[in-house]
C-alpha cells in the first residue's frame, strides 16, 4: 500500500487530503450549470433534506446571478456552503438527478452550490439580516449545524439569541468530525463568520452548559432553550485491553486530526473497528496520514455495512483492506497496542454468531474504534421532564421540535440519533419556527 | 465516388464550398491556405476604396455554454490598397488555376465600377460578386445595403458592371428588406448571372448591462452591426427558398448564412443553392472544418445515390408549399416511450403551461401520460424532451383523406364569423379559467419550490 507518504508539513498534508469537491471556477460552473435540464418538480429537490430549490439556483448561476443563487440556497439551508462540500450527494440530490437514468453523469449539484455560496462569503455581501427585536430571547446550546441554523432562523424572526458552545470554535462536527478532504477548517469557519455577521447572534465559546445550576440560569433568563448538542464520545467496547496506548475512538482521533493535521501520528498498521461511515472516514484518513496498512474489521459481511457504498469505495481507493465477519475480543499488547484478537463470525437469520475455536490475532500498532457515538444521556438527565427514547434520543414533536419539557426544543444528531449536517440544518430551521409558534401563543 | 465539382453560372470549382467575402479572404496568404486545406473557392474580401476600421469590431451571442451561436461585426470592406489585393489574387490564381477566386466589389460611381471590374478581371478573377449587402457603415455612405434595398439603383449598377464584365457576375443580396425577391429580380433585369444570399442582418448583438452600451463597445459607445453565424441559418434558408421558387428570378443561387457543417450545406442546396459560402464557422474554427464538410457531403451523396450536386439542388422545393395547401386531415399524436423516459417532466410543464393541457402526471411514477383526446399534435413536448426518440409524434389519421385550407375555402367550409361553429378550437377541451386559481398552483410551482411558505413537513429523523 503506502500510496501516501506521511505528511510532515501543512503543504504535504493538503496534498494527501486534497479536496474531493474542489472549488469550481466560473467557466466550469457555466458549463456544468448549462447541463441542467431544469426539471419540473425536480427529483433533486425532493431528495434534498433541506429542500433547496436546486434548478432555481442552478439557473441563477447560469444567468450570472450568483448572489441570487446564494440567496436561494441560504433561504433553505444556512449551511449551504458546508452542505455543498460535505453532503453525501451521491445518495441525496445527485443520486436523484434524472441524468442517472440515462447513465449520464449527474449534475454536480454540491460543487455548484458551494460555488455560489463561496462567492457571497468571500464578498461578504449582505443577503440577510435580523428582524426588528421582538423582545424575547432564546438560548442555544451547541454551535453545531443545528445550533447555528436555529440561531440564524431565530434572529430572522426577531429573537435575541445567545449561543453557548463547549468548544472554542463554531460549526460542531463540520470542523471537528467531517473528513478533512471534504471541507477545510477555513471554509467551515468562514461560513460561520459570514452567518454571524449577517444575523448577529451572540456566541459564547468555551462555555459548556454542564450543570443543573447553569441550566437553571438559562431557564430563568431565556424564553426558550434550543438543544443542539449532538452526540458524545465514541462508545466504549468493554473489551479487555481497550485502555492500551494507541487504542482510540474514531471521533476523538478525527477531532485531533482536524485540529492538528500533519502533527497527528498514525500507526504503521492500523485496524479500524466498525462498518459505518465514520469507520470509512477513519480508515481513509489513516491511509492518507501514511499508515502502511489499514484494515477495516467488521462483524458482518461487506454488503451489510452501514456505510454508503461510495464511502467504502473511497476507502478502498486509498488502499484500505476489508476484513469481514470478525468480532474483536481483546486488544493485545504490552502497554502499547500490538494487535487485536478476533473471533470469526457467521450471520444466520440476521444474527451474528461467533464460530467457536476460530480466534486469531491480527497484529497492528494502532486501533481506531468507530463503533458509534454515545448519547449525552447524563447531561440530558439534568433537564427536568425531558424524555429520551430507548436509544437515548431526545423525544420531540416532529413538526415543532418541542420536547416533553415545553421550554426545551431540539434538533440535529441529539434528536435524530446521528444523521448528516443537512438534516441538522433543515430540522433546526423548522424547530426555530416551532419555537416562534410557541412563544407567539 | 460522387462528383463534388460545380459549374456555378460559369464559375468552375472543385467543390461547392466557398469562403464568403470576409476576414478569412482578406489576403492571398489566407486564401492559399484555405485552398490547400480543401476549400473549392473564395470570394475575396470586398474591394473598393480602402477603409479605416475601428478597434473592437465583433460581438457574440452565447447560448448557455455555447459560444457564438450568433456573431456580429461592425467592420467595413477591405482596408488594404487595391493593388496589393489584385497582386495577391493573381498569385493565387497562378498557383490554383482550378479553384474559384471571385472578386467582391463595392464602389460608388459608374467610372469606379468600370475601373475595378476591369482591373480585377486583369488580375485573373473568375467572377465578381457585387456587395449590395453590408448593413453598417458602408450604407451610411450610400453603398452596401443602401443599394441592396433600392431595386432600381441595384439594377442600374448591375447594368454598369455588365457593360465591362467578361466574367460571371453574382449579386450579393441583403436580407434587410421585406421581400428578398424584389432585389433578386432587379439583379436579373440588370443582367446578372447569379445571386448570393444572405449578407448579414442588421443587429444589436447584446447590451453591456453595466456600461449601458451595445456590443461591440468602442470607447463606451457602439453601433448597429451585421448578424451572422448559426443563428441566422433559418432566415437564410427561407430567403434562399423564396428566390429559388420565384418564377421571375431563375438565377443560380450561392447560399450563405449559418453554414458550419455538411448538413447545413445540404439544407441550403436542397432549397435551391448550387454553391455555398461560409464565413463565421471559418472565423470560429479555422479552415480545417472543410474536411468534415466535404466528407459529410460525400457520404450523404453516396448514401442517397447522388452522383453530382445537381442531383439534389432544389430537391426539397416541391415540398415547400404555402400554408393553405397543407393537408388538414393529417394528424399526429404524442407518444411517450416509457422505457426511455427519465422523468424530467419538461414535457408536462411545456404542454400544461405552453400548449393544450394534454399531459398528466400520475401518482407513483415520474413518467407523464399523454391525454390523447386533448393532444393537438403540436410537437412541443417532443421538442423539449431531452431524450432522443423518447417522445415520438405518431400518425393517427388513416392517411386516406386529404383536405386543404384552400379547398375548404373554395367549398365555403371555413370559419368567417367571430363565434363561428367551424372554429378549430371549438370542439376541443379547454379547462375552466377558475381551475387555475390557487388550487392548481402545484402544476406550475411544484412541491418544495414552495417550501418557504411552510407547506412542507419537518423531515423525519433518521
Ligand atoms: C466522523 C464523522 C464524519 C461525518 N461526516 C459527515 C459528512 O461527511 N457529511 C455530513 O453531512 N455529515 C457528516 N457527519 C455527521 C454530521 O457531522 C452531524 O450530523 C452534524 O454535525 C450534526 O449537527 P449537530 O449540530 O446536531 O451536532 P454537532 O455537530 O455534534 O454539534 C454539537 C455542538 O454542541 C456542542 N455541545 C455539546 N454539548 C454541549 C454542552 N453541554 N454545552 C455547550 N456545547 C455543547 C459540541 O461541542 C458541538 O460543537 C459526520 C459525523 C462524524 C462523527
Ligand atoms: C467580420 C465580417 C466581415 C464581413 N465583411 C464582408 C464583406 O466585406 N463583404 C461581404 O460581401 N460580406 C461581408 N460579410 C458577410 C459574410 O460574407 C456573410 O455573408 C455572412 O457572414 C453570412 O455568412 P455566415 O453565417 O457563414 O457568417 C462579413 C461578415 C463578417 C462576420
Ligand atoms: S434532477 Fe438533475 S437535471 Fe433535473 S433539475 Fe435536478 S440537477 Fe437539474
Ligand atoms: S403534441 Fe402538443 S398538445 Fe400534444 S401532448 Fe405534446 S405538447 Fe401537448
Ligand atoms: S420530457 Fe421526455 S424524458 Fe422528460 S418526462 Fe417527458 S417523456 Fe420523460
Amino acid at each position: 500500500m503506502a500510496e501516501f507518504s506521511t505528511p510532515t508539513s501543512e503543504q504535504e498534508f493538503q496534498l494527501n487530503f486534497a479536496q474531493l469537491k474542489p472549488h469550481m471556477n466560473r467557466t466550469e460552473a457555466l458549463y456544468e450549470s448549462s447541463r441542467c435540464l431544469f426539471c419540473f418538480d425536480a427529483p433533486c429537490i425532493k431528495a434534498c433534506p433541506s429542500g433547496i430549490d436546486i434548478p432555481q439556483f442552478i439557473r441563477q448561476i447560469n444567468s450570472g446571478n450568483e448572489t441570487g443563487a446564494a440567496r436561494t440556497i441560504y433561504e433553505a439551508n444556512y449551511f449551504g456552503n458546508a452542505c455543498g462540500k460535505v453532503c453525501p450527494t451521491e445518495v441525496l440530490c445527485e443520486g436523484a438527478c434524472v441524468y442517472n437514468l440515462q447513465d449520464v453523469k449527474p449534475i454536480e449539484i454540491g460543487r455548484l452550490q458551494s460555488y455560489a455560496t463561496t462567492k457571497v462569503i468571500e464578498s461578504g455581501k449582505k443577503l440577510f439580516g435580523p428582524r426588528a427585536d421582538n423582545g424575547k430571547s432564546v438560548a442555544v446550546i451547541g454551535a453545531g449545524p443545528a445550533g447555528i441554523s436555529a440561531a440564524c432562523e431565530l434572529r430572522a424572526l426577531g429573537y435575541a439569541v445567545d449561543v453557548f458552545e463547549a468548544k472554542s470554535q463554531p460549526s460542531g462536527l463540520t470542523v471537528y468530525g467531517v473528513a478533512p478532504y471534504k471541507i477545510t477548517n477555513e471554509e467551515a469557519l468562514a461560513e460561520m463568520a459570514y452567518l454571524q455577521a449577517q444575523f448577529g447572534y451572540n456566541t459564547h465559546f468555551n462555555s459548556p452548559i454542564n450543570s443543573r445550576g447553569k441550566l437553571a440560569e438559562l431557564e430563568n433568563k431565556y424564553d426558550a432553550i434550543f438543544l443542539g448538542i449532538g452526540l458524545g464520545r465514541t462508545n466504549e467496547l468493554g473489551l479487555p485491553g481497550e485502555d492500551k496506548i494507541n487504542c482510540t475512538g474514531a471521533v476523538e482521533f478525527i477531532a485531533e486530526l482536524r485540529q492538528h493535521h500533519h502533527e497527528v501520528a498514525v500507526g504503521r498498521k492500523v485496524i479500524v473497528l466498525g462498518g459505518g461511515n465514520t469507520a470509512m472516514d477513519a480508515a481513509s484518513e489513516s491511509a492518507r496520514l501514511g499508515a502502511e496498512q489499514v484494515v477495516l474489521a467488521y462483524r458482518r459481511g461487506k454488503d451489510e455495512m452501514g456505510a454508503y457504498e461510495f464511502e467504502y469505495d473511497l476507502a478502498k481507493g486509498v488502499g484500505v483492506k476489508g476484513l469481514f465477519n470478525v468480532a474483536p475480543v481483546e486488544i493485545v499488547g504490552n502497554g502499547y497496542v500490538a494487535g487485536v484478537r478476533f473471533v470469526r463470525t457467521e450471520t444466520t437469520d440476521g444474527k451474528v454468531q461467533e464460530i467457536a475455536g476460530s480466534e486469531f490475532v491480527e497484529p497492528c500498532d494502532m486501533v481506531i474504534k468507530a463503533t458509534g457515538q454515545a448519547k449525552q444521556t447524563e447531561f440530558l438527565s439534568l433537564i427536568s421532564g425531558l424524555k429520551l427514547d430507548g436509544k437515548g434520543r431526545i423525544v420531540a414533536d416532529a413538526h415543532t421540535g418541542q420536547t416533553s419539557n415545553p421550554k426545551y426544543f431540539a434538533s440535529g444528531d441529539a434528536w435524530n440519533g446521528g444523521a448528516e449536517v443537512v438534516n441538522a440544518a433543515a430540522e433546526a430551521k423548522l424547530t426555530a419556527r416551532g419555537i416562534h409558534a410557541y412563544l407567539s401563543k | 465516388m460522387p462528383d463534388l465539382s460545380i459549374n456555378f453560372a460559369g464559375i468552375k470549382s472543385p467543390n461547392p464550398f466557398w469562403l464568403a467575402s470576409a476576414p478569412p479572404t482578406n489576403s492571398g496568404y489566407q486564401v492559399m491556405k484555405a485552398f490547400d486545406a480543401g476549400w473549392g473557392g473564395a470570394v475575396w474580401k470586398t474591394l473598393g476604396v480602402p477603409v479605416v476600421n475601428v478597434s473592437s469590431r465583433y460581438g457574440g451571442v452565447n447560448y448557455r455554454d455555447k459560444r457564438l451561436v450568433g456573431f456580429n461585426n461592425i467592420e467595413l470592406i477591405s482596408d488594404r490598397p487595391l493593388a496589393d489585393n489584385l497582386r495577391e489574387i493573381e498569385e493565387v490564381k497562378k498557383r490554383f488555376p482550378n479553384h474559384a477566386v471571385i472578386a467582391s466589389l463595392m464602389v460608388q460611381s459608374r467610372q469606379e465600377w468600370h475601373d475595378i471590374v476591369r482591373q480585377s478581371q486583369d488580375a485573373g478573377a473568375d467572377g465578381f460578386e457585387l456587395n449590395f449587402g453590408c448593413p453598417h457603415g458602408m450604407c451610411e455612405r450610400g453603398m452596401g445595403s443602401a443599394v441592396g434595398q433600392e431595386p432600381k439603383i441595384l439594377q442600374m449598377i448591375v447594368e454598369w458592371v455588365m457593360e465591362v464584365a467578361q466574367k460571371p457576375v453574382i449579386v450579393k443580396l441583403t436580407p434587410n428588406i421585406s421581400d428578398i425577391t424584389e432585389p433578386a429580380m432587379a439583379a436579373r433585369r440588370g443582367g446578372a448571372d447569379a445571386i448570393s444570399l444572405i449578407n448579414t442582418i442588421q443587429s444589436i448583438v447584446g447590451v453591456d448591462i453595466d456600461q449601458f452600451a451595445p456590443y461591440p463597445i468602442v470607447d463606451g459607445k457602439g453601433t448597429n452591426g451585421g448578424y451572422c453565424g448559426p443563428a441566422v441559418k433559418p432566415i437564410a434558408l427561407n430567403m434562399v427558398k423564396n428566390c429559388a421558387q420565384h418564377p421571375d428570378v431563375r438565377l443560380p443561387i450561392s447560399g450563405i448564412g449559418g453554414i458550419e457543417n455538411w448538413r447545413d450545406a445540404v439544407e441550403h442546396i436542397l432549397l435551391g443553392a448550387s454553391s455555398v459560402q461560409v464565413c463565421t464557422a471559418a472565423m470560429h474554427f479555422g479552415f480545417g472544418i472543410i474536411r468534415e464538410m466535404t466528407s459529410g457531403l460525400e457520404q450523404y451523396m453516396v448514401d442517397k445515390g447522388f452522383n453530382t450536386i445537381y442531383d439534389f439542388v432544389g430537391k426539397a422545393l416541391p415540398n415547400v408549399l404555402p400554408w393553405e395547401q397543407l393537408n388538414m386531415k393529417y394528424k399526429v399524436t404524442a407518444n411517450i416511450h416509457e422505457e426511455k423516459c427519465i422523468g424530467c417532466q419538461l414535457c408536462y410543464t411545456a404542454c400544461e403551461d405552453g400548449a393544450h393541457q394534454a399531459i398528466r402526471l400520475n401518482a407513483g411514477t415520474r413518467v407523464p401520460e399523454i391525454i390523447e383526446e386533448n393532444c393537438v399534435g403540436c410537437n412541443l413536448c417532443s421538442l423539449v424532451c431531452p431524450v432522443e426518440d423518447c417522445i415520438t409524434m405518431d400518425r393517427t389519421d388513416d392517411g386516406t383523406q386529404h383536405l386543404t385550407w384552400r379547398e375548404r375555402t373554395e367549398a365555403g367550409d371555413v370559419p368567417v364569423e367571430f363565434n363561428d361553429e367551424k372554429a378549430g378550437g371549438r370542439h376541443h377541451w379547454v379547462p375552466e379559467p377558475t381551475a387555475a386559481l390557487g388550487k392548481e398552483r402545484h402544476k406550475t410551482l411544484p412541491g418544495k419550490a414552495r417550501v418557504l411558505n411552510g407547506e412542507t413537513e419537518v423531515p423525519a429523523g433518521v
